[in-house]
């Protein structure tokens, strides 16, 4: 075996998987976890366990895959982090603990991720729970939201013996996990369903159907329903759209209803929420959730391209699926922009009008800025737009809690090492703070929010 | 889960439910809506909010069967739950905030209810009545087996007309010719509400323009979430996007591109797909308007 080369990890086949909606990738057997984890280093000085937004004890982990003491592995694991089964999965870890590995100089860095994914599926498939506190300290937390930040929040709480209780707008708890993320990249009975349990196991509970700033808002929590700190992480908000001509059109959608009808309300599954299954798809955009929105489009039938206004090298979605998504079929138009929609005599889709752009100089993002190709621009018929450009914050609870200050975006405004906020005991983060981010960075803020309570609460 | 208390069928295929769901009880106010996903594989479907008990902590929903989803929601009688039962969703109406109320007072307030809108409209009527405030209500079906509410409406309105498309109930008629007929017998309105199918409220808007009557309509768009998360139901209002489930349901009804409206409304009508949009048309949906293809 090369030591400089991972382990390769086992997929599903790309044409057989771009017709059904099973896992992508099939994670490592005991052999090649092991196998796997004798490539790590244990660094004296581990640069991984900094590049994981929730600190995880990586060498530590990885030392007891390598001696086979699986059980061990996860407790190490489940200090950090309360949902590793969709971490090792979902994480972007070749920019974080795989992309400060000391393997990674000259050769492939160790397989942080998949080894992760390996740990926590093990001790899901053995039954093993974080185990809850015996002794709870008499205080009550309410937590706004049921998806990454939230429940890492209230998972950390709970084993501090805190009294928490999740409030879920919608019919399931997960947030994003649920509604964004497609079964293929994360199955939703087999892996987060199990790690909500396990938040619940715990201690947690989890109020669902509960909008707060609606049902009830945060001074009622506050103050009528004896909750001593909360955390609001409430997540991202309304889709954008571009603002073009004929964007109204029948067949258009956003990203968010699209996967929402896909996922949350499973309409791949035969459920009675109906999904416009278009014959040729044009995704807009260039994230994770273009991406998953594309390889969605792609399962249910349709040809798919993904119009992006820059290069490759930009596209900001993960590189594991770009490569997925090329691999399934997905055509790339890059440098292209749409400009205008035409519609057919009944309103719908039918074709999508983009101009060709090069890169100019870098923008304040450090990314080279597109500029339109004069007289470049050419029409690709189709019967679906997926448009995925991002979102605005909700404003549910902000415009409806006195004090808490937002910024001039919309995103409620915290402070990053604990969560604090302009209102006093209320705290929060993830996307309702950063406006659309990701996963994990959403479970580091609700990491250091709930040591934000916990220090506030023992004032 | 939440519990049904009761079940009554107001006329031919329009259910009135009556739900145990105290947290919405308290705090909903007419205008706003709920979102009631009735079983596991349920679709989550908006109602605007018909009547609520506090003390009991119930909330009324009417709603007509018109396709897959809403003809099995009827199979639920009382003692059955629906899985979800989520809300107080949107604004509540401007008409019923108490901080506007000196405001609510000078005005002239006309009410046009068409078929099920009817069921919406009377909340509001109910609650201006509640703060001494009296209003006109025309409510318009297209004929007498389709009326209801009309005993609880003589309740909170003295000046109460009811229209039927045949003329077989009432004044012979649309919801719109009995307001014509009103003002041309000198009654004065300054502010209307209208409540029913989409092509009704845009051709009372039509009308009210005219009249330069301020109209606000109740919009129910398709929706998914209904939380201000998946961008379903915009619309556009005044140039812009708007967004039925957080900035609505209720917009200014001379703003609103209706037409727009009712072409995004018949997305799912595809030969199998044409029952479904039916279901997610609720309580909007009588046919005839040509969107869904008549399937009437």
């Amino acid at each position: 075996m090369d030591v400089l080369k991972r382990v390769p990890v086992a997929e599903q086949d790309p044409a057989k998987r771009a017709k059904n909606f099973e896992e992508v990738c099939l994670g490592y057997t005991e052999e090649e976890a092991v196998l796997e984890a004798e490539r790590c280093l244990d660094c004296k000085n581990p640069r991984c366990v900094g590049g994981c937004p929730v600190s995880i004890n990586i060498p530590a982990f990885i030392q007891e895959v390598k001696n086979r003491n699986f059980e061990k592995a996860y407790q190490i694991i489940s200090e950090s982090s309360t949902l590793p089964a969709v971490c090792g999965r979902v994480c972007p870890q070749e920019t974080q603990c795989e992309g400060v590995c000391i393997r990674g100089i000259k050769g492939e860095p160790v397989s942080i991720g998949k080894l992760e994914r390996f740990v926590a599926d093990w001790a899901r498939n053995h039954d093993i729970k974080p185990i809850a506190p015996s002794e709870k300290n008499g205080k009550k937390v309410a937590v706004i939201g049921a998806g990454p930040s939230g429940l890492t929040c209230a998972g950390d709480l709970a084993k501090k013996g805190y009294e928490v209780t999740i409030f879920e707008a919608l019919h399931e708890a997960g947030g994003v996990l649920v509604y964004g993320i497609p079964e293929f990249r994360l199955p939703k009975d087999d892996v987060v369903k199990k790690e909500v349990e396990n938040v619940m196991a715990l201690g947690v509970k989890i109020e669902i159907d509960v909008v707060v700033g609606k049902t009830i808002n945060v001074d009622e929590l506050l103050n009528d329903m004896g909750f001593d700190a909360i955390f609001i992480g409430s997540g991202a908000g309304l889709p954008k759209f571009m603002g073009i001509p004929g964007e109204q059109s029948n067949g258009v959608f956003s990203a968010n209803e699209f996967l929402t009808r896909n996922n949350l309300m499973k309409a791949f599954m035969d459920y009675d929420t109906p999904i416009w299954k278009g014959k040729k798809v044009v995704v807009v955009g260039g994230g994770n959730v273009a991406m998953d929105a594309a390889r969605t489009a792609l399962r249910l039938g349709g040809e798919v391209h993904v119009v992006y206004r820059r290069s490759m090298e930009e596209l900001p979605a993960r590189k594991e699926e770009v490569h997925h998504a090329e691999q399934e079929g997905i055509i790339f138009d890059l440098l292209q922009n749409p400009i205008e929609i035409f519609a057919d005599e009944k309103g719908w889709v039918k074709s999508i009008k983009v101009i060709k752009m090069e890169l100019g100089e870098p923008d304040e993002s450090g990314r080279r800025r597109p500029v339109e190709i004069p007289d470049s621009e050419y029409e690709i018929d189709c019967d679906t737009v997926i448009m995925s450009l991002g979102t605005s914050p909700n404003p549910l609870i902000s415009s409806t809690t006195d004090g808490l200050e937002v910024n001039r975006r919309g995103c409620i405004i915290a402070k990053e090492e604990n969560g604090e906020t302009s209102k006093r005991a209320v705290y929060a983060g993830g996307d309702a703070v950063t406006g659309a981010a990701t996963v994990i960075l959403a479970m580091g803020a609700g990491k250091a929010a709930a040591k934000g309570i916990d220090e506030f609460l023992n004032r | 889960m939440y519990k049904i208390l009761k079940k009554k069928l107001l006329a031919e295929k329009i259910y009135e439910y009556v739900v145990e769901a105290p947290l919405i009880a308290k705090s909903c106010l007419p205008g706003q809506f709920i979102i009631v996903k009735m079983d596991e594989e349920g679709e989550r479907i908006p109602l605007t909010i018909c009547d609520y008990d506090r003390q009991n902590g119930t909330v009324t929903i009417v709603f007509q069967t018109v396709g897959a989803s809403t003809l099995r929601m009827t199979e639920l009688g009382e003692g059955d739950s629906f899985r979800d039962f989520v809300g107080p969703l949107g604004q509540p109406s401007e008409l019923c905030r108490e901080k506007n109320l000196d405001e609510i007072k000078k005005k002239k307030i006309v009410f046009i209810a068409g078929g099920v809108g009817t069921a919406p409209i009377y909340p509001q009527v109910k609650w201006l009545h509640e703060h001494s405030i009296e209003s006109t209500v025309i409510m318009g079906s297209r004929n007498k087996e389709l009326l209801f509410y009309t005993d609880k409406m003589e309740k909170v309105t003295e000046d109460l007309h009811i229209t039927t498309d045949d003329g077989s109930f009432g004044f012979h008629g649309m919801g719109t010719d009995q307001l014509q007929a009103l003002v041309d017998a000198g009654q004065k309105f300054d502010w209307c509400v209208a409540i029913g199918p989409m092509i009704m409220m845009k051709f009372v808007c039509l009308l009210t323009k005219k009249l330069e009557i301020h109209t606000v309509v109740s919009m129910n768009p398709i929706m998914v979430d209904g939380t201000g998360m998946c961008g379903a139901c915009r619309l556009i209002v005044g140039g812009e996007v708007r967004f039925a489930c957080v900035d609505g349901p209720e917009f200014d009804g001379h703003l609103v591109d209706f037409d727009l409206a009712m072409k995004r409304q018949s997305q799912y009508k595809t030969e199998e797909g044409r029952k479904t949009l039916a279901v997610q048309e609720g309580d909007t949906h009588h046919g005839g308007c040509g969107s869904c293809g008549g399937d009437k």
